[in-house]
């Protein structure tokens, strides 16, 4: 059975300053409690798509032009962060931002300011079962912590917040592999015992592919290819391009792959 | 020995007052960069809110000083709201000249209204709250101004550490896109901090009105020099700003008594100015933590 489509995105264009178009007309739409991954190389417009449904588009001067985002039947392009916070929607930005002159668990305090009125213990208790290495670090100030301690801060603030439809930016940036692997465990356990439908940005297309179920593939600002993961992983432009291996099964040398030159261009 | 531990308790009583007032002016700059030029005009606000009250419209004197609390607070929310929500993501230089302009406005309509006479208030506190050690006698006002002082600065530490919306403060001093994407509404948090400064403004300017007597130019003056107070101790710094209130405090009152009266306002400049020298971020200031 077919889960309910949550978020569709119609045809955006987005514009930074009034001058710099960095989409052009993209479209996607995320099912109900679902892994959606956004691959895509630098530049693509991969965090400029979130930005664009997290309202944060706004501080930095840019604007949805053309199109329409439905989160929930409620249109949102060009609302306020406070607004679309509000509805459910929590990003996780891209290179860990904590607060690093507060201790982790006021950083992870500030992730109730959309229902600060209310009790949070039971939400910190929620967030240390799925982080544990944050505990021993409670009182610590996050900016003497790790970056594996501060990914998984930052996702624990955002959990905080009671998501509905959590955007993560690039979680796996700078981080060694055993980390990322428990990184990427953490967020499938995270869809699937409370049921938030995931927007995953990655560069690593590898890792996201095992745990999204549907992935998009973004280029100059376009959206190039969709499909359910297990046949983007099998389909031999992605597996090129992004995981790195022939057609043949083998790692290609640097030298062939000048084909990338030939073969960038889907569309 | 007596005239040093009286000079000593002036300048702890004086350091409190003008640490206090810092304290409102580091909270807008940490929250939004905005150095507030018009802060001795909202102590001045306060001072005179008070005065109208207790000597002009006889209210008792515990409600006069919380309507005056009250009052300064609904002020400077309406300051933030009215003059500078508007500049919010305008170039920082147009903010900080605005709030030059609010100096003026606000000193031209207290001028305006009162003139630049002194004015007392009624004594009304009692002498029992003076404190006598052997042959040193600490005037009350002395005694209402540090603990005034003391209290505040104490209830503004817990609110900064425990509270909810202290946090969210914080947070957005520290990070503001980060604090967006978490759904703290920035711009009610500029707005309570330039309540809360106006609000602390208010409660220095009214123990300084009780120590002095109230004049327009005096008190404006005197919100000038949260300046060298919280360049020393750090602009970022609320401890900071409290321990830099003491040592100008502290500065001036031992100057004034050993040195000449007139070299007073003079000398925490020049220590300023050392200090500077060895420490350029103030104190207490932000070493920013490299480590991330």
């Amino acid at each position: 059975m077919k889960d309910a489509t949550v978020l569709q995105i119609n045809n955006i264009s987005v514009v930074y300053s009034d001058v710099i178009q960095v989409l052009k007309g993209v479209s996607l739409s995320v099912e109900k409690h679902r892994i959606v991954s956004l691959l895509g190389s630098n530049g693509a417009g991969k965090t400029t798509t979130l930005k664009a449904i997290s309202g944060l588009l706004h501080p930095e001067n840019g604007k949805v032009t053309e199109g329409s985002i439905i989160y929930d039947g409620v249109p949102v392009q060009n609302s306020s962060p406070e607004e679309i916070t509000r509805l459910g929607i929590i990003q996780v930005l891209e290179g860990r931002q904590p607060f690093k002159y507060l201790t982790i668990e006021e950083n992870l305090r500030v992730g109730t300011a959309i229902r600060w009125t209310k009790p949070y213990k039971r939400d910190l208790e929620m967030v240390y079962h799925y982080f544990p290495s944050l505990v021993k670090r409670r009182k610590t100030l996050a900016g003497y912590c790790s970056g594996g301690e501060l990914q998984m801060l930052v996702m624990g603030r955002a959990l905080m917040a009671h998501p509905k439809l959590l955007l993560l930016d690039e979680p796996s940036l700078g981080l060694a592999p055993l980390v990322v692997k428990e990184i990427f465990r953490i967020i499938a356990r995270i869809n699937e015992e409370q049921g938030t439908t995931i927007i995953l940005v990655e560069q690593n297309a590898n890792m996201a592919l095992q745990i999204a179920h549907y992935g998009y593939v973004m280029e100059n600002g376009k959206i190039v290819m969709e499909g359910i993961s297990s046949e983007l992983r099998e389909n031999p432009d992605v597996k090129e391009f992004y995981l790195g291996v022939g057609a043949g099964g083998v790692s290609r040398s640097y030298r062939d792959v000048k084909s990338y030159k030939r073969r960038k261009r889907w569309l | 020995m007596d005239f040093f531990f009286h000079l000593l308790i002036n300048g702890l009583s004086i350091g409190l007052l003008y640490g206090l007032s810092a304290m409102g002016f580091v909270m807008i700059f940490k929250s939004s960069s905005v150095l507030n030029f018009a802060h001795g005009e909202l102590m001045a606000i306060g001072a005179f809110l008070f005065l109208v009250l207790v000597s002009w419209a006889h209210v008792p004197i515990p409600v006069a000083f919380l309507i005056t609390l009250v009052g300064s607070f609904v002020i400077g929310f309406a300051v933030e709201r009215v003059f500078l929500r508007p500049l919010i993501g305008e170039h920082l230089i147009f903010v900080i000249m605005l709030t030059v302009g609010l100096a003026s406005m606000f000193k031209g309509l207290l001028l305006f209204i009162f003139g630049g006479n002194l004015y007392i208030y009624p004594d009304f506190l009692p002498s029992s709250l003076g404190i006598t050690i052997n042959t040193l006698v600490i005037p009350p006002v002395y005694v209402a101004s540090s603990m005034t002082g003391i209290i505040f600065l104490v209830l503004f530490g817990l609110f900064f550490k425990f509270s909810s919306q202290g946090i969210f403060m914080r947070s957005v001093a520290d990070n503001q896109t980060a604090s967006l994407s978490l759904g703290v509404h920035v711009r009610r948090v500029f707005a309570l901090s330039w309540a809360i400064a106006a609000l602390v403004a208010a409660m220095s300017g009214i123990v300084l009105g009780i120590i002095n007597g109230t004049n327009v130019h005096e008190i404006t003056s005197i919100g000038l020099k949260v300046f060298p107070v919280v360049i020393l101790g750090g602009l970022d710094s609320i401890g900071g700003a409290i321990i830099g209130g003491i040592i100008i405090g502290l500065l001036e009152t031992f100057t004034a008594g050993y040195i000449s009266p007139a070299l007073r306002d003079v000398i925490p400049y020049i220590i300023l100015v050392f200090i500077l020298l060895i420490k350029p971020y103030g104190l207490f200031g932000l070493v920013e933590i490299e480590r991330v």
